[in-house]
């Protein structure tokens, strides 16, 4: 008996219902294929044409005059993205610890799904929330026009929460239960406990979930349209207006033709590589915690 | 020079000495106040949501409101074909990915042998995973609107979202066949089961509720959905007649009030009327979910 | 496709085997786990009808031995086998064999009682229905058997429909021996039946195994020296991969040849 004892003869049928299988599982990645090539098609000619740098470095965006740069929704992508993490991260992290190792397993049950819930809110009714609460209290206190970096961070924050909590929840669970259970038998209070044990074993899914939500937070299109005033320019302060990669898109695909459409799609492509780029991240951190364990 | 070191040894003694008066249950006490408030926060966010939305949107969710269809570009009237064009562009999406997304997941389960063939498949799901929503859209326009040629359609729009739901179906899908004890595999293959009769025998039954809460959590994922569908099944306000017709979903209809500023009320009535199906969904979802913990304890 | 193909079938008779009472033969057998050799060359035959318990400690390759009978070991991946395992003259690990037919013939009881999550009708019909037997009448005949013969029919006959999972411990394990009679095997495996069992379940499945190797050749796999002396007849002792000693029960626990099987049964190690 030579090579692998799995490959013993089958029936015929196990052999289609295999081979039907191997191909219905291929299609994710021929769906992942088209969406790459067909982006890349769209958009790469107008790339070309005005050059990588100055499409990606290019200040200023006037579709009608065919100037096409997209350096100021590059930006704002960047500080909207930040001012998310920024919120995001240490209340995800803290309800994440809280529901994983500080809350009553029946509280935490409860909790739980609800605070999963909100990842199936959708998009735009976080959008609306912040149009018709967050941005006239930025106005009246903040000052500026409501519509600004620090509206859209906020409504992005609290839309990468369910990500990072249960990302990190489940990281935090898997650090093995003898872990903790021996620093308490130490007498360390549960807090240190969590302090030195279980969120240095649990760092590399913790920053899994950071990245995720990093890539959720850059992805996210309608919410921001309506919070962040969209602007073309880069923002001057945290009260300005701020118009995203992914809201280029949307806000213009609808009338866009002929040379304007394929930069909105060379736009995509920037996206896409951003997106790439955060999931290779985040899965070179998640396997590394695998390993690690 | 000694009188130096003495000062900051006398330093170093009285920050032990207060170090040690810190006591470290009450940092406890404190740190686990502060995180619960944070849970509380968010779930109360969740809560203000739910509630302003519901305030606001509910009165405006009548019979004539569900099924009426809208006048003056939505400004009065009602919102029956959003409901129906949702109901369609979801329900196609579903019955696209569904099948796709647990055939894949049994495939990576129950057939794999160490080869490179998983993990290619494994690849093109978890970066599907990763896709924003508007890149759906866009891959939609170029390829189900332009390049084959369905237009602007119920089916474009459901094509696309089939295909963005595609990898929670199969993550969900495959965690649910995982936690299907080992002992049944064995037991089936040892009776002279093949893979496939192991498979559709005692794997599937055992994971089946899994697979149902996941796909309907997809469900909520797609009826929320904007970016993906707005481009591709795009907004008409007809009544569609065929599967190649226009149509505009729930939260397309929402944000083109919303932004367009038509009409706040229907807005409000929209928003209601989605964030009751989703929370519908959700909830279902959870009940599977806890039966299924439950019975297989 | 039957899993003797017609080669195989003469191959068999010109060697004489199938003309004998051996039902099993092992003829230098290995296995390999990736590169660790669990088993370093087993040389065994079981006759017809025979009861053979494999008694050795953890770790010695019993388990192992059993699970290459059925192929099971098939589902580890990295595994390999080396010689001849032979049932009825028939290589198990040779080319054309379809598993899913050696496995109906080759029976298999495991360790820990397991119920499919599914009725105790469900449960026991589970093999002959994925042998293609749809017949209402039919399955519930073969169903009563199969109980009946693994002593459980008494007590579940009120209660078929019910949930599998509602019978006793030792009842399942009952169980797992009606599920695999259901399929009439030729062989049946036992693998430790009666590890997670209570002493009053554990004599009654041990009583089972004098019944059924009046039709069956039966292989039970135990760390229990105690076991194996109760149980008797023919018993093999594996050590570290390695078939030390094979006798009566008598002589193995009288007068053992080989002083590792004495400190076994004696209680020294193990």
């Amino acid at each position: 008996m030579e090579g692998d004892p799995m490959r013993y003869p089958m029936r015929y049928r196990e052999a289609v219902i295999e081979k039907t299988l191997v191909i219905v599982a291929l299609s994710a990645i021929a769906v992942l294929g088209l969406i790459i090539l067909f982006i890349f098609k769209e958009g790469s000619p107008i790339m070309a044409r005005i050059g990588v740098i100055r499409f990606i470095a290019g200040a200023k965006w006037a579709p009608s005059r065919g100037v096409f740069g997209i350096l100021p929704m590059i930006w704002g992508s960047i500080w909207v993205t930040l001012g998310a993490l920024i919120i995001g991260v240490p209340l995800g992290l803290a309800c994440a610890i809280f529901l994983a190792e500080m809350a009553p397993a029946r509280a935490s049950a409860i909790l739980k799904p609800a605070v999963e819930l909100l990842a199936g809110i959708p998009s735009v009714v976080y959008g609306f929330i912040g149009l018709v609460v967050l941005v006239p209290f930025i106005r009246r206190w903040f000052g500026g026009p409501g519509f600004s970096v620090l509206a859209a961070a906020i409504v992005l924050g609290i839309m990468i929460l369910p990500t990072i909590i249960s990302i990190s929840f489940d990281a935090f669970k898997a650090v093995p239960v003898a872990y903790r259970d021996g620093m308490l038998a130490l007498g360390a209070t549960r807090w240190q406990a969590i302090r030195m044990v279980i969120l240095p074993a649990a760092r590399p899914g913790i920053v899994a979930a950071v990245i995720l939500g990093m890539g959720r937070a850059v992805g996210e299109t309608m919410a921001v349209i309506m919070v962040a005033g969209n602007a073309t320019k880069i923002p001057s302060s945290i009260l300005a207006p701020v118009r995203t990669l992914t809201s280029n898109i949307a806000l213009e695909m609808g009338y866009a033709a002929g040379e304007h459409r394929e930069a909105l799609f060379a736009t995509g492509i920037v996206l896409f590589v951003v997106i790439a780029l955060l999931n290779l991240t985040a899965r070179l951190f998640a396997t590394g915690g695998r390993v690690a364990r | 020079m000694n009188l130096v070191k003495e000062e900051e040894a006398r330093k170093i003694d009285r920050y032990i000495e207060n170090a040690k008066k810190v006591n470290q249950h009450v940092i406890n006490a404190r740190v686990t106040a502060a995180f619960a408030g944070a849970t509380a926060l968010t779930v109360g966010l969740l809560i203000f949501i739910i509630v302003y939305i519901l305030s606001r949107g509910f009165h405006m969710v009548t019979p004539a409101f569900l099924l009426e269809t809208p006048r003056q570009m939505g400004r009065a009237g009602g919102i029956y074909p959003a409901i129906v064009g949702t109901i369609l562009v979801t329900g196609i999406a579903v019955v696209i990915a569904a099948p796709v997304g647990v055939a894949t997941a049994i495939y990576l389960t129950e057939y794999t042998r160490e080869s490179w063939l998983p993990r290619i498949v494994r690849f093109g799901t978890e970066n599907l995973a990763g896709i924003p929503s508007i890149i759906f859209g866009l891959f939609g326009f170029l390829f189900f609107v332009i390049y084959l040629d369905l237009g602007w359609s119920i089916l474009s729009g459901a094509l696309t979202l089939s295909a963005m739901i595609l990898p929670t179906i199969v993550r969900t899908s495959e965690e649910a066949i995982k936690a299907v004890p080992n002992a049944y595999r064995e037991i089936s293959y040892a009776l002279g089961s093949t893979r496939w009769q192991t498979v559709t025998g005692v794997i599937l039954p055992t994971a089946l509720p899994g697979i149902v809460t996941g796909v309907v959590l997809a469900i909520g994922r797609s009826i929320g959905e904007t970016a993906a569908v707005i481009f591709t099944a795009g907004a008409s306000l007809r009544l569609p007649e065929s599967l190649l017709d226009p149509v505009r979903t729930l939260p397309v209809h929402f944000y083109i009030l919303a932004r367009e500023g038509i009409s706040m009320d229907n807005a409000y009535g929209t928003a209601a009327v989605l964030i009751v199906l989703i929370l519908i969904i959700n909830i279902a979802a959870y009940s599977i979910m806890n039966r299924f913990v439950a019975k297989s304890r | 496709m039957r899993w003797r193909s017609a080669p195989q079938r003469e191959m068999a008779q010109v060697t004489g085997e199938s003309m004998t009472d051996i039902k099993i033969l092992a003829q230098d057998f290995k296995f390999y786990y990736g590169e660790h050799c669990a088993l370093k060359g087993i040389n065994l035959e079981i006759r017809r009808n025979q009861l053979l318990t494999i008694m050795g400690p953890s770790g010695s390759g019993k388990t192992t031995f059993l699970r290459a009978l059925n192929r099971l070991n098939d589902l580890v991946p990295g595994t390999r086998a080396e010689g001849r395992l032979a049932i009825d003259g028939v290589d198990v690990y040779g080319r054309g064999v379809d598993v899913a037919d050696l496995r109906r013939r080759v029976g298999m009881v495991f360790a820990l009682p397991v119920a499919l999550p599914m009725s105790i009708f469900d449960n026991v019909a589970y093999g002959p229905r994925k042998r293609g037997i749809r017949d209402r009448r039919k399955l519930a005949g073969i169903v009563e058997k199969a109980l009946r013969d693994a002593i459980l029919w008494d007590e579940v006959k009120d209660r078929l429909h019910d949930h599998a999972g509602t019978l006793s411990g030792g009842q399942q394990q009952r169980l797992s021996i009606a599920r695999v009679l259901a399929v009439e095997p030729e062989i049946i495996l036992l693998d430790e039946p009666t590890s997670g069992l209570d002493p009053l379940s554990t004599l009654k499945i041990e009583g089972l195994l004098w019944e059924l190797v009046k039709s069956y050749t039966v292989v039970l796999v135990t760390h229990n020296p105690l076991q194996s002396a109760r149980v008797g007849g023919e018993i093999a002792f594996f050590l570290m991969g390695e078939l030390v000693e094979r006798g009566p029960a008598s002589d193995i626990f009288t007068h053992p040849r080989d002083k590792r099987t004495e400190d076994y049964v004696s209680g020294k190690f193990g």
